[in-house]
C-alpha cells in the first residue's frame, strides 16, 4: 500500500514574515488558484503569526484578517482553508469566531512548544463548532523529546485531531526530527506532522526524515516562502515524496507550475539562507526575527549576528520582538562604554 | 493600629495571587487577614496560611456566606468566570470586593491614575484589570497626558511561564479584552490591543511590558517628563518598577518599555506580573482602611 503523506501549505501566511506582512489582495487570489489548480489538500493563510497578530509588536499586516479570509475562502473549493492562532494573541470572540463564520475548515491551534495548556479552551471551542483542530508546538527544539510529548497529550486531550512541531528556526539536524517524531508517534493515537524552516539547509532532509519516523502531516511552502531562511521548498518535497513512493496528491506539474507564478506574484521571491538566517538557526532563534533584527542593528549600529546571538542566551521566544530593541541597546552601550 | 481597628480581610482563592496577598496583608499595619478560602487544605497556599496563623477554610464562598462579620473586605482571587457569581453573593452581603480577575465587572483600577476617583464613586467593587493592564496603563496614560487623541495603543507583555497559574492560563481571552478595554476607558484611546506572552526559560524571565503609541510627530521631552513622573508615583507602590527603555520614537510611533521586578513576598522575584497587581490591589485597601468606612459601617 502507497504511503499518504497530508501536505499543508502555509505559503499565504508563513510568507507574510518574508514581506512583513504585506502580502497583497492578488497575491492570495493568485496563489490560491495555483494551489487550487495543483490539488493541494490544505492552504494556509493569514498574518504570519496568524488571526489577530497583526500589531505593532509583529508587524502590521496590509490586508484585515477580514479581507484574508474572504477572498481566500472564495478562491478555494476543493483545497481545505486553514488557519494559525496563538491563544495570547487572538481571542475566540474577536477571531475564531469569526473564522468560523467565514468557512475555515482546518484551525492550527498554537502555542510555545511547553505551553499547550494556554490552547485548551480554544481547541475545545474549535471542535464544538464542528471544525477541525491541530495542535501546533512552536519552537520546537527547545524542548526535549519528553517534554514535547507531555505538551502533545494535553492538545490531544482538549480535542486536537493532530499534532504539528515546528522547528521556527531551523535548528534541527535529522537525528532531532527522528528522535521527536518518533516519540510522538509512538506515545500519541492522533496524526503527527513537521514543519520545517531551512536556516541550516536542513528543510527537505528533515521532513524526509519526519515521515521515516512516522509523520504523516508536513508543511511546505511555494519556493520556500516564509520566515528567516524560509520554509521547506513545497515543489520539492513533492517531487522527492513521489520519487519516494509517497502519495501526496499533488499534481507534480502544476505544483511546478504554481512555483513560476509564485515567482511572478511575490516580490522579493523567495527567501535564501542568507548570513543572518544561518545565526538564527544556530542562536536557535525565531526565524521571523530577521527583518526586525537587520532593522535594529542599523538604528543602534551594531553587529546583527550579536543581536542574534544575544537573543538565544536570553532564550527569546517567538512574540517576543520586543527583546530586540533592548539587545541592541545593550550591545550599543558595551560597544561605547569600550571605545571610551 | 489596635487589630481591632484594622480592616478585615478576605481571600478567596489560595493560588499564587491570593497567597502572596495574604502574605502583604499580614505586614500592614492597617489590616489583618481573618480569612483564607479555598477548597484544599493540601494546596501549598493553605498549607503557608495555616503556619501564619491566618483562619483556612475549604468552603470557598461560603465561608462568608456562614459568617459574614468576618471581614470587611473580600479580595476574589478566583477566576473571571466564578467572579460573576461571587459579586452577586457578596454585593447581597454589602461588602467591598477588590476583583483580581478580569471580570470587569466593577470600576477599573489603576491606583497611580484613578485610586481617588474609583473611592468617590462609592464602588463596592473595584476591578484590578490585569497585572498586564497594571504595569502598561500608567505609562500609556502618562503619554496620554501629553498627546490627546491618540489612535492606537498597543501593550505587550512577556511574563515568565512559572508565574502563570492556570486560572492565568486558562483566562487569556479574558486578560486580553479586560486590558485593551481599560486602556480605551482610561487613556482615551480609540484603538487599544493587548498581547501576551509566556516563556518557559530557566533561570525564569522578569516580566516586561513594552507600550506602543501610534503618534507621528511626538513630542519626546514632554512624554519623557510625563513617564518619568510616572513611574516615581508607581514606585510608591510597586518598589520593584523600573524603566527599561526610555521613551524611543520610531517610525510614527513612541515606545517605551518596563520592568517589574518582585518584591518575592510570596513567589520569587521574577514574578512581578503577579507583585504588581497585588501590590495595586494592597494599595486600594490601605485606602480603604485609612478612609475608616470600615469603622463608621459598625458604629
Amino acid at each position: 500500500m502507497t504511503k499518504k503523506i497530508l501536505i499543508s501549505d502555509p505559503t499565504l501566511r508563513d510568507g507574510n514574515h518574508a514581506v512583513r506582512h504585506q502580502l497583497s489582495r492578488e497575491s492570495f487570489v493568485a496563489y490560491c488558484k495555483a494551489a487550487e489548480a495543483a490539488g493541494v489538500p490544505i492552504v494556509e493563510v493569514g498574518h504570519g503569526n496568524g488571526l489577530g497578530a497583526s500589531s505593532m509588536l509583529v508587524g502590521e499586516c496590509r490586508l484585515s484578517d477580514d479581507e484574508i479570509l474572504t477572498v481566500s475562502r472564495a478562491n478555494l473549493s476543493k483545497s481545505r482553508l486553514a488557519i494559525h492562532v496563538i491563544p495570547g494573541f487572538c481571542t475566540i470572540k474577536h477571531d475564531l469566531a469569526k473564522a468560523v463564520d467565514v468557512g475555515v475548515d482546518v484551525f492550527r491551534i498554537a502555542s510555545h512548544c511547553t505551553e499547550a495548556d494556554i490552547t485548551d479552551r480554544h481547541i475545545a471551542y474549535i471542535r464544538q463548532a464542528g471544525k477541525e483542530a491541530f495542535g501546533v508546538l512552536m519552537m520546537s527544539h527547545m524542548a526535549s523529546p519528553a517534554v514535547l510529548l507531555e505538551e502533545a497529550k494535553k492538545m490531544e486531550s482538549y480535542g486536537a485531531e493532530a499534532i504539528i512541531i515546528m522547528d521556527s528556526s531551523g535548528a534541527y539536524f535529522p537525528s532531532d526530527v527522528t528522535e521527536r517524531i518518533s516519540t510522538l508517534v509512538d506515545g500519541l493515537s492522533i496524526p503527527v506532522g513537521f514543519h520545517g524552516h531551512n536556516n541550516l539547509g536542513m528543510a527537505v532532509i528533515n521532513s524526509v526524515s519526519a515521515v521515516n519516523a512516522g509523520a504523516t502531516i508536513i508543511d511546505g511552502t511555494i519556493r520556500g516562502f516564509g520566515a528567516g531562511a524560509g520554509n521547506t521548498q513545497l515543489e520539492v518535497l513533492v517531487a522527492v515524496f513521489e520519487r519516494m513512493g509517497f502519495e501526496t496528491g499533488i499534481d507534480l506539474y502544476k505544483i511546478l507550475d504554481a512555483a513560476d507564478i509564485a515567482e511572478k506574484e511575490f516580490n522579493p521571491v523567495a527567501p535564501y539562507i542568507s548570513p543572518l538566517s544561518i545565526v538564527s538557526g544556530l542562536a536557535g532563534v525565531f526565524s521571523g526575527f530577521a527583518k526586525p533584527v537587520g532593522q535594529a542593528a542599523k538604528d543602534y549600529n551594531v553587529d546583527a549576528r550579536d543581536i542574534f546571538f544575544g537573543l538565544g542566551k536570553r532564550n527569546a521566544v517567538a512574540g517576543q520582538e520586543s527583546l530586540i530593541i533592548e539587545v541592541a541597546r545593550d550591545l550599543a552601550a558595551q560597544n561605547a562604554a569600550r571605545s571610551a | 493600629m489596635t487589630s481591632s481597628n484594622k480592616l478585615k480581610i478576605a481571600i478567596i482563592g489560595t493560588g499564587n495571587i491570593g497567597t502572596d496577598l495574604m502574605v502583604k496583608v499580614m505586614r500592614s499595619d492597617s489590616m489583618i487577614c481573618t480569612l483564607f478560602a479555598g477548597r484544599n487544605f493540601n494546596s501549598a497556599g493553605m498549607k503557608r496560611a495555616n503556619a501564619l496563623g491566618v483562619p483556612i477554610s475549604d468552603r470557598g464562598i461560603e465561608a462568608i456566606v456562614n459568617t459574614p462579620a468576618i471581614c470587611d473586605v473580600v479580595f476574589d482571587c478566583t477566576s473571571a468566570h466564578a467572579h460573576v457569581e461571587h459579586w452577586a453573593i457578596l454585593n447581597a452581603l454589602g461588602k467591598t470586593v477588590i476583583d483580581m480577575t478580569p471580570a470587569k465587572l466593577g470600576e477599573l483600577c489603576v491606583p497611580a491614575i484613578n485610586a481617588e476617583e474609583c473611592l468617590a464613586t462609592g464602588a463596592r467593587n473595584i476591578n484590578m484589570i490585569t497585572c498586564g493592564g497594571q504595569s502598561s496603563i500608567p505609562i500609556a496614560y502618562a503619554i496620554s497626558q501629553v498627546h490627546k487623541d491618540i489612535d492606537y495603543i498597543e501593550v505587550a507583555s512577556s511574563i515568565a511561564s512559572r508565574s502563570a497559574g492556570p486560572a492565568t492560563r486558562n483566562n487569556l481571552d479574558e486578560y486580553i479584552d479586560t486590558t485593551q478595554e481599560a486602556i480605551k476607558t482610561l487613556t482615551g484611546a480609540k484603538r487599544a490591543k493587548a498581547i501576551l506572552i509566556l516563556n518557559p526559560a530557566n533561570p525564569p524571565i522578569d516580566m516586561q511590558t513594552t507600550i506602543y503609541a501610534k503618534i507621528a510627530n511626538p513630542d519626546l521631552p514632554a512624554i519623557q517628563a510625563s513617564v518619568a513622573a510616572m513611574v516615581e508615583k508607581l514606585k510608591q507602590y510597586v518598589p520593584g518598577y523600573q524603566l527599561i527603555v526610555p521613551p524611543t520614537a520610531e517610525g510614527g510611533k513612541v515606545i517605551i518599555t518596563v520592568k517589574v521586578v518582585g518584591a518575592g513576598d510570596y513567589l520569587p522575584q521574577y514574578a512581578g506580573n503577579l507583585d504588581i497587581i497585588n501590590c495595586a490591589a494592597i494599595a486600594m485597601a490601605e485606602r480603604i482602611a485609612q478612609s475608616g468606612a470600615h469603622q463608621e459601617s459598625k458604629a
